[in-house]
């Protein structure tokens, strides 16, 4: 009996795993689900992934261990990313990191304590053609100045940029309309 | 030579604002090229691939059509999508997800009746949030639109496309490991052989794994005939590629152009392209295919972009993606960045990669950092030829998957062309460039 997730993540969670010949395959569209509902993938969530798809909490957590978008740890409202790989370093990154370290008084890695903002730092986002870029919870802000950084974390915080940066774990806005309708398998 | 009149085969609605929309798709020619593959035979589809002479886009350049060849009918095939475009300074595949999803989408569903596929996944990386969401509102439009799923356009062929999303891991763009990942697993490389996926693919069936942008290139190809496509380019590498330019350049960006027409001073150089180097200065070092790809200096300037020209020279055009480095880069950082990027992502399973990137970047931040030795330049060639012996271009194979061999490229680079820049690191105790 699962607890944790809404009734309505477990319907979406139910229709994710029919879309799969093995249910298995929805393990990590399931944890995303799960990150929408919490912001990050709580021990709870994992139990109740491993009971829909019929495996243990050890494998969830073994495979979402894996992968940097899924946080076993609780991140900010906001998780900013930002990258530092070669085409971003060459165009300022590192100068950028730096400065948004100081502005929001942690180091990468941390959040701070009004459980705001998470900055990371992350690799290659491939949007290049901006660099220096960063994401917002996997949303693009391009060719970023510090000054563009500050007003930024200003919006953030003011709520000005909502409708455009969901909460930290929300990835796809858009759910599938349709089941599977070709059959043969 | 200069930038040829190459038709725009896979960008040809970037200008319109509303280019990820049914609406602008439909009225911009699209879904032309399924309605024209339908009323052909798969075989007559798959010849017209093959005659186009497509060469994979992701990376390793494998010709599509000889990919599609291999696979084994049997009652249960798949068709993989790989969407997750990870290769540094690789950022094509995220402008076609965004910009253009209903063109992948026929490219798939194309290819799927070519394969006799009924069930296809689009692997999305996990990151591309708004490139997820478009692709999903596209395909939720083209189920509508009769253009996926059952009996579509009334031919009787049917076929299920399911986006699938990533979860942030570079190694997912390995094929292999992105099946392993798509079957709800880590995303660890499969020990080959089975060298391609076709005989051993997805839940152990025979599977296609295709990159976005050489499906991208299917609904045109159809139209326009695989003889109009290989009419293009030259030799092995025919038809146009996006090239994405980065770094010291004065419009980065992603770029189509024909292939083998255009050199690399072109792309950079040329004012419609990347418009020279930023500030006026000159040239140091590029890398011409993702940072996989051993450097090239000024002197290889001229080279065409062909994947065939590019692997003479001793580098490839890998992903599509080019660096460009200017007169005041610090190479030493250039290459510890690179090889702290292969040794974040090293997925573990083999101990050369593993390890061996994590004591590559442990030496690399001691010199960058003022605290290198003199024979610290010896000590990571020598490392570098424990991962992959001779440091020779292509790589000798040490590991599951060739994200290990890569690591040597860019060290191995700096050190032949730049020997200095890393001595006077080491004798002035830091980087001289602050």
């Amino acid at each position: 009996m699962t607890r944790h997730l809404s009734a309505e993540l477990l319907a979406a969670a139910k229709e994710l795993i029919a879309l799969y010949p093995n249910p298995r395959s929805a393990l990590v569209p399931l944890c995303h689900l799960a990150q929408e509902q919490d912001g990050w993938l709580t021990p709870d969530a994992i139990e109740d992934i491993a009971e829909l798809l019929d495996i243990t909490p050890a494998e969830v957590l073994g495979t979402a261990s894996f992968y940097d978008m899924l946080h076993t740890e609780e991140v900010g409202r906001y998780v900013i990313a930002i990258c530092t790989n070669i085409a971003c370093m060459l165009r300022g990154a590192d100068d950028l990191l730096a400065h948004a370290e100081d502005h929001l008084g942690i180091r990468a890695g941390a959040t701070t304590p009004d459980g705001m903002f998470t900055i990371e730092e992350a690799e290659c986002l491939a949007d290049c053609g901006r660099a220096p870029c960063v994401q917002v919870n996997h949303r693009f802000f391009g060719n970023l100045t510090p000054e563009g950084f500050d007003q930024l974390a200003a919006d953030l915080r003011s709520g000005a940029l909502e409708s455009e940066v969901p909460p930290h774990g929300t990835l796809c806005r858009v759910r599938r309309s349709v089941g599977l309708e070709a059959g043969g398998h | 030579m200069a930038v040829t009149e190459a038709p725009r085969i896979v960008t040809s609605r970037l200008g319109y604002e509303d280019s990820h929309t049914l609406e602008r798709y439909l009225a911009t020619g699209g879904y032309e090229g399924l309605r024209k593959a339908l009323s052909m035979s798969p075989e007559a589809v798959a010849a017209e691939v093959d005659a186009a002479s497509l060469l994979g886009r992701g990376g390793a350049g494998f010709p599509a059509g000889r990919k599609w060849a291999m696979l084994r009918k049997a009652p249960t095939t798949y068709l993989v999508v790989n969407g997750d475009e990870s290769e540094p300074a690789t950022f094509k595949d995220h402008m076609l997800l965004e910009r253009d999803p209903h063109q992948l989408v026929e490219g798939v569903v194309i290819a799927a009746y070519a394969l006799g596929v009924s069930r296809a996944f689009i692997y999305v990386r996990g990151e591309f949030a708004l490139g997820m969401e478009r692709v999903q509102q596209a395909l939720n439009d083209a189920y509508a639109h009769g253009a996926v799923g059952q009996d579509i356009f009334g031919s009787g062929f049917s076929v299920d496309v399911v986006v699938h999303p990533g979860a942030g891991a570079y190694i997912c763009g390995e094929e292999t490991a992105l099946i392993e990942s798509l079957e709800g697993k880590r995303g660890f490389p499969r020990i080959k052989p089975p060298y391609f996926p076709a005989a051993i693919g997805l839940y152990g069936e025979p599977t296609v794994v295709n990159n976005v942008e050489t499906l991208s290139n299917l609904p045109w190809i159809i139209l326009n005939t695989g003889a109009a496509f290989s009419a293009l380019g030259e030799g092995r590498s025919t038809g146009t590629r996006l090239f994405a330019l980065a770094g010291h350049v004065r419009n980065p960006g992603v770029h189509e152009i024909e292939m083998v027409k255009t050199t690399f001073r072109d792309l950079i150089y040329a004012p419609v392209l990347g418009g020279g180097i930023l500030g006026g200065r000159e040239l140091k070092a590029f890398i011409p295919g993702g940072v996989s790809a051993p450097w090239f200096g000024p002197e290889q300037l001229d080279l065409p972009l062909g994947q065939d020209e590019v692997g003479a020279a001793g580098s490839m055009l890998g992903s599509g993606s080019v660096v460009v480095m200017d007169e005041s880069t610090c190479v030493v950082r250039a290459a510890w960045r690179i090889t702290k990027f292969f040794w974040r992502e090293s997925c573990g399973q083999c101990t050369p990669c593993r390890e061996g990137s994590g004591w590559l970047e442990k030496i690399l931040r001691r010199i960058e950092g003022g605290e290198g030795r003199e024979d610290d330049i010896e000590l990571l060639m020598d490392v570098c030829d424990n991962i992959s012996p001779g440091v020779s271009w292509p790589p000798q194979q040490t590991t599951i998957c060739v994200l290990g061999p890569s690591i040597p490229s860019s060290i191995a680079s700096a050190i032949r062309m730049f020997r200095d820049d890393f001595l006077v690191h080491v004798k002035e105790g830091g980087c001289p460039h602050g």
